[in-house]
């Protein structure tokens, strides 16, 4: 780092360190699903990427509609695209917990494996039905450019749109799991399966539901994850081991857990990616974290909830 | 030799399916099969060492290792470097900048022979290293989670993450790895060439009687006392560890073992296929060896050698046919397996029902109280979850 001046240094940590904010949205809205998923039901999601690359083929499609038919809608078609994305992968997920998550509850290990099943055979369905090659939607014109902070320093707005999209998603979620009816019985749930179901919740449903909702996030973030790069029928297992160790290293089920390791693991990934090449940052930021799950195995804020 | 074949097979069932494997394996295959097709036996076979290792990991003890790929690429690695020193003598790499150093290296603009390469010009060191140097990395990551009472998916995770660490660490690096080409072009070793067809063919017989020693040696360790250890651990860990058993402890030499049996087969694909590169270790081979085994049987030993060759076979037929179908069919078939025979193909023998299996069942329901747990030990597997011991072990801390 010798070479850089002061101010130089400054000057890469903020630009790093925002386009690092860019795959700590998208880590955080992976993590958040995967952390509802794995939290309510002890399933592990491994075509949780998939939902995510869902999401960014709507957003593409609906990209392409709207230049056919409405290119006046054009600027909008964003927004609503996003709403479509979390309705699309949400359905899917109600369907796949339908067909086969129920039946495999209580044995995490094999909802790990069924769901890897799962991952490969949307994979090779995108892969039919959309192409093989990579495809990124057209963005809006306000999507584009960048605000001038200081000489050598450009903020993307897609960047600050993404960021903002994860943040109202984020609270969203805390608002609907601790103040909305169906929060209350998820978190019951969550806590005692058995009493929530004796005292008349339909566990089922809560399941179901919390599955979906979990997929939808995804949906999201992959609309999101179409500002930053173009998607392809494997861009969701590019992500998936980093979701995973954003909510293990978080500590499972923990909301705030996931916003502190997703924060932690973006940021040491951007930051050191430009110090070391590419593979090298990504290999040094794992590694840290896998050390630190050897000393701290229980993640971050680990959650204080009995078993089942 | 009764007793012996006692020890090892419980059943006479067994006994004939070992002896079934042993006739498919060395005489039937050799005899109808060319030797092309003899030597992708051979390469399929290699990644059952890793999937007896699993039965023993995953079936008998309940751990879930992503991250197998790891090991079978660190043997692998090991083998590889020993015969690409051998194929870069000063002679034949004479055009080079930098004769006596491998080709890759030279292209990268290194002019020495890295350090950790130095010791692999020597062939024991290697055969040393193939066992030892995989058994100790599972052994440090094995002692360092077993110990703080990770297990299950959080095992599963942080091991599949060690894959990907692993793949990209070699990709990045490739001046002293060889980075996504990996090693190739190896010619001989010790000077024997094992590229011939006849070297092809002995290399398969090796690797078919080191898998049958591994086998039986497995066998032995799963009817031993540490075998029914192990299933007591998987199915209630914190009984085996109140009763004074050093749970970590096993589970890590369970792992180490594994690792080490994964280190052999990736050494002995390499002898067979020529080449080792970080795609054969990344996060999906890793998962794939899971799905021989799961295929297989995950509590059979010999069923998890015939998924290998089962899966593996399918593979080769239908992706050269079918390439956009085979991977429906591999999701599909594993989403099965998992849903509705969690016991592999090995499983449904069992769901036949025999007049003596009929009898012994009727007894033991007599026997025991009604409500009580079935007295078939894989019947006890994960299956009813309410005794899975990966996830609670962790909600206990």
């Amino acid at each position: 780092m010798g070479e850089y001046t002061n101010e130089e240094l400054q000057s890469i940590l903020i630009m790093q360190g925002f386009s690092g904010l860019s795959l700590f949205s998208v880590l955080l809205l992976m993590g958040l699903g995967l952390a509802l998923i794995f939290g309510q039901m002890g399933v592990i999601n491994m075509a949780h990427g998939e939902f995510m690359a869902l999401g960014a083929y709507t957003v593409y499609y609906c990209s392409t509609l709207t230049e056919k038919f409405a290119p006046a809608f054009g600027p909008y078609y964003f927004v609503a695209a996003i709403a479509l994305a979390f309705v699309i992968s949400a359905l899917l997920g109600a369907l796949v917990e339908w067909l086969m998550i129920r039946h495999l509850y209580r044995r995490p290990l094999d909802t790990l494996l069924a769901t890897w099943g799962l991952s490969l055979i949307l994979q090779q369905s995108y892969r039919s039905l959309f192409g093989a090659r990579e495809v990124t939607p057209t963005l809006p014109e306000w999507l584009m450019g960048s605000f001038a902070i200081k000489e050598g320093l450009d903020i993307p707005i897609n960047g600050v749109f993404v960021l903002g999209l994860s943040i109202i998603v984020t609270a969203f979620l805390i608002l609907f799991l601790f103040r909305s009816g169906f929060g209350l019985r998820l978190r019951a749930t969550v806590q005692n399966r058995r009493m929530s179901g004796a005292v008349g919740i339909n566990t089922g449903k809560v399941d179901r539901l919390a599955f979906a909702l979990g997929c939808g996030i995804a949906g999201i973030a992959g609309a999101a994850f179409t500002t930053i790069g173009s998607t392809g029928p494997d861009s969701g297992s590019r992500y998936i081991v980093d979701a995973f160790l954003v909510v293990v290293s978080g500590g499972t089920a923990s909301l705030l857990g996931c916003l502190a390791s997703a924060f932690g693991i973006a940021q040491a990934q951007s930051i050191l990616e430009f110090f070391l090449d590419g593979t090298k940052g990504k290999v040094a930021t794992l590694l840290v974290i896998v050390l630190a799950l050897m000393i701290r195995p229980q993640g971050l804020f680990p959650s204080k909830v009995r078993g089942h | 030799m009764p007793l012996l074949l006692r020890t090892v097979f419980k059943t006479r069932g067994e006994a004939i399916a070992f002896g079934a494997l042993l006739l498919l394996i060395l005489v039937i295959f050799p005899i109808f099969l060319p030797v092309f097709r003899l030597n992708l036996v051979g390469k399929y076979l290699t990644f059952g060492f890793v999937a007896v290792g699993l039965v023993l990991l995953w079936g008998r003890c309940g751990i879930l290792s992503l991250g197998q790929g790891v090991f079978f690429g660190l043997g692998g690695y090991c083998m590889a470097m020993f015969l690409k020193l051998e194929a870069s003598d000063p002679v034949t790499t004479s055009i080079q900048s930098t004769p006596g150093i491998p080709d890759f290296m030279d292209w990268n603009q290194l002019t020495a022979l890295p350090t950790f390469w130095e010791p692999f010009k020597s062939l024991p060191f290697t055969i040393f290293a193939v066992f030892f140097v995989p058994a100790a990395v599972a052994f440090i990551i094995g002692w360092a989670l077993f110990k703080r009472r990770v297990g299950g998916v959080y095992f599963a995770i942080i091991t599949q993450a060690i894959a990907l660490i692993l793949s990209l660490g070699i990709d990045g690096n490739q001046g002293y790895t060889g980075g996504r080409n990996g090693i190739t072009d190896l010619r001989t070793l010790n000077g024997w060439d094992i590229r011939s067809e006849n070297a092809q063919c002995i290399l398969y017989f090796v690797s078919c009687s080191l898998l049958f020693i591994v086998v039986l040696g497995s066998k032995y360790i799963i009817n031993t006392r540490l075998g029914r250890v192990l299933v007591a651990i998987r199915d209630r860990e914190d009984r085996v560890r109140f009763s004074g058993y050093n749970v970590a402890m096993i589970r890590t030499f369970v792992f180490a073992f594994a690792a080490m049996l994964s280190g052999l087969g990736g050494a002995l694909f390499v002898l067979q296929v020529g080449f080792m590169s970080p795609s054969i270790i990344g996060i999906i081979p890793s998962i794939e060896m899971v799905i021989f085994t799961a295929v297989g049987g995950r509590l059979s030993v010999i069923g998890a050698i015939l998924g290998c060759l089962i899966v593996n076979w399918g593979k080769t037929t239908f992706s050269e046919a079918y390439p956009d179908l085979w991977l429906y069919l591999m999701g599909g078939t594993f989403i099965a397996v998992v849903m509705f025979f969690p016991n592999g193909l090995v499983g449904l023998l069992d769901k036949i029902p025999t007049q003596k299996g009929r009898y012994s069942q009727l007894i033991a329901r007599l026997r025991k109280p009604p409500g009580s747990p079935s007295p078939d030990e894989d019947e006890a597997l994960p299956a009813d979850g309410t005794n899975n011991p990966s996830i609670r072990s962790n909600e206990h801390q």
